[in-house]
């Protein structure tokens, strides 16, 4: 089991290393898109710190999405995907070490570039670093259920529009609790109760979210 | 033909019994309907707070819960689809979710027609409304995935395990959404203190939810015979029912 999860994340790192600018895009997009808020909005500090968590955390996840049809569609092209699978090992790690992988690439860079991009929106350290523990805590969720819609869409004409619109309801509540976190920082409250229904909500993704990407490939490829 | 608990699982079974059956369900859909409308529109009192606006009510809440119902029902029956291999499960869960998006849709829609009058607004980001809408939003990525895989068993598949993902996850939405409503406090409005309700309400209420029960029946079942028709288009029993006999064959017995 942890032998097929550990080659699978090395093959995946490896493949984005060669192809950096391509592993590099939704993080481009994300800078892009916050970038753009204070402009549609207006630069008035008091309305940017307000609305700051919200948009980094929506922006954040789309970028997370944008990646996603990437996730299995090459190997599923190449046939590899197929090999995986036929090959005896679980399903489960083979799905979790794609969703870690994905991680890596996209949720953890966000993590640590979300912070700079707070300080453009005037957010307080504190908030700052609220914010980079929600999307740390966050993140990973998002990279979970992405590799599920991946494989529940793999290989379909309209895939990755269709995967957005199957995923972003189910990522709400991270959304919710991620926001929250720095909301609640910012009011002067404590963050806590969110960052542990965040980690619950991790956990149980964690558990059961590989487990049904492993039942959507083996239906997408018999 | 012995009768036993699997015997209307076959298509060409379930065919001739849903067409037997969809004319007393029409029947019955239109006989509540009136009842209930009569009653709701008629004979139940004014609201005290809320005039005659609250009339919609009879409309709005036997949607709801109709949506929310056939999300699970259409989740179930998904699932028997694709668990025991089950070919008319999965058709019958194909034909409800239309169905389901259809009440979502009507309960968003009315419930905005309440909001108008008695709140001065059509959309309030209250924990309901804001779950209803998301659950109009896993039915229509339900229905997007099966129309989007051209194969057959792959869409019911697919589907199926989308619905099951979208079942369980709908309680952590709901609790999610009410407690970023409660932290917000945005709306003022609270829905929960529900007033006293007059007998003759509740009744016009329950007469109106079977008639959507009744309804949610007959179309489900006209759009299950069409699906059975489409895909057993090969098979020899359509074939003598295209070719004028009234009387399908039973698929072997």
């Amino acid at each position: 089991m942890t032998g097929v999860f550990r080659s699978i994340v090395a093959r995946d790192l490896r493949l984005a290393a060669r192809r950096r600018i391509e592993a590099l895009l939704p993080i481009a997009f994300f800078v892009v898109a916050v970038s753009l808020y204070p402009l549609g909005v207006g630069p008035e500090p008091q309305t940017l710190r307000q609305i700051a968590p919200g948009i980094v955390w929506v922006c954040a996840l789309l970028a997370a999405m944008l990646s996603l049809p990437q996730l299995y569609g090459g190997d599923f092209a190449d046939g590899s995907l197929e090999q995986m699978l036929l090959s005896g090992e679980s399903g489960f790690s083979i799905a979790a070490a794609k969703a870690l992988s994905h991680w890596v690439v996209t949720g953890l860079p966000l993590v640590v570039a979300a912070p700079a991009f707070g300080l453009l929106f005037d957010l307080s350290g504190a908030a700052l670093l609220a914010l980079a523990l929600s999307l740390l805590l966050g993140t990973p969720i998002l990279s979970l259920l992405g590799g599920l819609g991946a494989a529940l869409t793999l290989g379909l004409r309209s895939g990755g529009v269709l995967l957005i619109l199957l995923i972003l309801p189910l990522c709400i509540p991270a959304l919710i609790f991620g926001t929250g976190a720095v909301g609640a920082v910012e009011s002067g409250l404590s963050p806590r109760a969110h960052y542990s229904l965040l980690g619950a909500l991790l956990i149980a993704t964690g558990l059961l979210a590989p487990l049904a990407t492993a039942a959507a490939l083996r239906i997408a490829l018999e | 033909m012995s009768l036993r608990l699997f015997t209307f699982a076959a298509p060409a079974r379930f065919y001739a019994l849903a067409g037997a059956l969809i004319p007393w369900l029409w029947a019955a859909t239109a006989l509540l309907a009136a009842a209930g409308l009569y009653i709701g529109f008629f004979v139940a009192p004014t609201d005290a707070t809320q005039g005659e606006s609250y009339r919609i009510i009879f409309i709005h809440v036997p949607a709801a819960w109709m949506s929310m119902v056939l999300y699970l029902v259409m989740a179930f029956w998904a699932a028997i689809g694709w668990a025991f291999n089950a070919r008319l499960a999965s058709m019958v869960a194909r034909a409800l979710a239309p169905t389901g998006a259809m009440f979502t849709f009507v309960a968003l829609w009315t419930g905005a027609f309440w909001g108008k009058p008695t709140w001065g607004t059509w959309w309030v980001w209250d924990a309901r409304l804001t779950s209803e809408l998301i659950l109009l939003f896993l039915y229509l990525g339900y229905i997007a995935l099966i129309n989007a895989i051209d194969d057959v068993r792959r869409a019911d598949h697919a589907g199926a395990l989308l619905a099951v993902v979208g079942a369980v996850n709908v309680p952590i939405i709901y609790f999610s959404v009410k407690w970023w409503n409660t932290l917000h406090q945005g709306a003022t409005i609270s829905m929960t203190a529900a007033p006293k309700m007059a007998s003759t309400m509740l009744t016009a209420m329950l007469l109106m939810t079977l008639a959507f029960w009744a309804y949610a029946f007959a179309v489900v079942f006209m759009r299950t015979r069409a699906i059975v028709l489409e895909r057993e288009q090969h098979t020899d029993w359509v074939g003598a029912l295209a070719h004028g006999k009234q009387q399908p064959q039973g698929a072997g017995s």
